[in-house]
């Protein structure tokens, strides 16, 4: 289990969180859905421990991928990812080489993340949280720099990922894939959850919050991969 | 790899045995015991702590200028110094040097650890290094105006400007054991250092202390650059082109680079001070000018060609 409750957050002078609560179970993914500013990547850094309200971090159960990860040094693939192997303080080979499969980037692996392709970079970035093998993932925006396809392919490992039976947490601006893939929306505006409902049901609350009008567009649009 | 710069070490170790001020013939026993093996051995002490600070400062601010000379601690070990020598210690009890430079180092880490505050970050680390070293720069101007005469004014500069040359082995000897527990301290940072590359939240989210490493980088740091400056005078340069000199053969993982920077710092400076001592036989100068010199005249235009091509 992962969660806070009643959790309120000042930064800085102005209230981040407003009493916050939020409870998940094993196997299951929820997006966070909402406006810049609400909050979300807060809530995901309270989740991760990072905040001095909560903590302190779980690095053996919990993987935190920050939203822009980026590496101060022109470190490899692999350098990356086996970054992940430090809360088990091993440099184990196998877990590393299995998270850069699943996350498409073997072939990379000894490429320097600084000159691959921005999406390439995310994979890499990703790979390193799969390598802790943890029993949460909070994942800030880690479709960003991706294609459509390749959104549609990470999204479905970590839908994957759940339901082998870990934790997804994901901030996700692509509404579209939020509903398709996770089990939960939950919206925040203002600081504030303003709904937290099974993904098939939130569109309208989603809608609201950014303050989007919505219905049926028959207009021609790409279909996720089948 | 580190063999072979291990390898190179030590042919250059021996070498700086058989090259002395303006001769090349092997000295008799005496210069040899008394000044030869001791510049040998504080070359290497010094010059392996630097490159490895160097190595340890670059990793844990994210930053591939920062040096020993950043934090301002090898600033407040001269200003130690440069007291001790003006109330004129020095001569009356001749490790006072040595012993104000290495109070200046302790004195120095301590303000530096307070301005960074209770939980330092790189960029807090960074601020607090450039005030105390602006601190040391002020009070050190102070001393220098304050000289009792003209020849201490001129003994206090020259001795600023670093070297190797003449320095007992017991001042030697007093200096070692800090300059290897800095290096112990800075070596065991690996780890930390390397998750420090994807930036300080993550690193703590992978269960790094931040805020402990870089006080530990900090300490470290003071003791290892600091001694060495407290014996040697400040000598640029050398912690800042370590690192670039092995990141293309080392990779960037700045965990990686540990080991082998020691080894490369004292083989740039023992290098270094060989090229000072054959400087009088090629070109007119009257003695050897001091190491800090030329480690500054070719540390500098190196480093601009190496972070050119190290650009993107």
């Amino acid at each position: 289990m992962i969660g806070v409750s009643h959790l309120s957050v000042t930064l800085g002078g102005r209230v981040v969180l407003h009493d916050v609560s939020l409870e998940m179970a094993p196997g299951e993914m929820v997006a966070l859905c909402g406006p810049n500013g609400a909050g979300k990547s807060t809530l995901l850094r309270a989740l991760a421990g990072l905040l001095p309200e909560i903590g302190p971090p779980e690095p053996c159960r919990v993987a935190w991928l920050p939203q822009g990860a980026r590496s101060a040094w022109g470190l490899t693939v692999e350098q990356v990812a086996t970054l992940g192997r430090i809360p088990h303080r091993d440099q184990a080979v196998a877990p590393v080489t299995r998270a850069l499969q699943l996350c498409g980037i073997e072939a990379l692996r000894c490429a320097r993340v600084d000159r691959i392709s921005g999406g390439e970079a995310r994979r890499a970035m990703l790979a390193r949280t799969f390598a802790t093998e943890p029993e949460v993932f909070l994942l800030d925006e880690p479709t960003a720099d991706l294609d459509p396809a390749a959104s549609h392919e990470i999204m479905r490992l970590l839908r994957t990922t759940a339901d082998a039976g870990r934790m997804v947490v994901i901030v996700l601006h692509a509404l579209d894939l939020a509903l398709r893939y996770a089990d939960r929306v939950v919206v925040m505006a203002d600081g504030r959850v303003t709904a937290d409902l099974p993904a098939e049901q939130a569109l309208p609350a989603a809608a609201a919050a950014f303050g989007l009008p919505f219905g049926t567009d028959p207009a021609a649009r790409l279909l996720p991969p089948c | 790899m580190t063999l072979w710069l291990a390898l190179l070490l030590a042919i250059l170790a021996a070498l700086s045995l058989l090259i002395g001020d303006a001769t090349l013939a092997l000295p008799d026993g005496l210069i040899f015991w008394q000044l030869r093996v001791p510049r040998m051995l504080l070359g290497l002490l010094v010059g392996g702590g630097l490159g490895l600070s160097g190595a340890v400062l670059q990793g844990a601010l994210r930053n591939p200028l920062a040096d020993p000379g950043l934090l301002g601690i090898t600033g407040t070990a001269g200003l130690g110094a440069v007291i001790a020598f003006y109330w004129g210690l020095g001569v009356a009890f001749p490790p006072a040097l040595l012993v104000g430079g290495l109070l200046g180092a302790g004195v120095g880490s301590a303000f530096l650890l307070g301005f960074a505050g209770r939980a330092p970050s790189g960029p807090s680390l960074i601020l607090a290094g450039v005030a105390v070293s602006a601190i040391a720069a002020a009070l050190l101007a102070l001393a220098l105006t304050m000289a009792p005469n003209p020849f201490a004014l001129a003994e206090i500069t020259f001795w600023l400007m670093g070297g190797l040359a003449d320095r007992p082995l017991w001042q030697v000897a007093l200096a070692a054991p800090a300059i290897l527990l800095g290096g112990a301290i800075l070596v065991s940072l690996g780890r930390g250092l390397d998750a420090l590359s994807l930036g300080e939240e993550t690193a703590r989210s992978l269960g790094v202390p931040v805020a402990r490493t870089l006080r530990l980088a900090a300490v470290g740091t003071a003791f290892a650059a600091g001694a060495g400056a407290a014996v040697a005078g400040s000598i640029g340069f050398v912690g800042l082109v370590v690192p670039h000199l092995l990141r293309p053969w080392f990779g960037e993982r700045p965990g990686a680079l540990l080991p082998a920077a020691p080894l490369a710092g004292a083989a740039l400076l023992l290098a270094a001070d060989m090229l000072v001592r054959i400087a009088p036989l090629v070109l007119p100068l009257s003695a050897a000018p001091p190491v800090g010199v030329l480690t500054a005249l070719l540390g500098a235009p190196f480093l601009v060609a190496v972070a050119r091509r190290g650009a993107p």
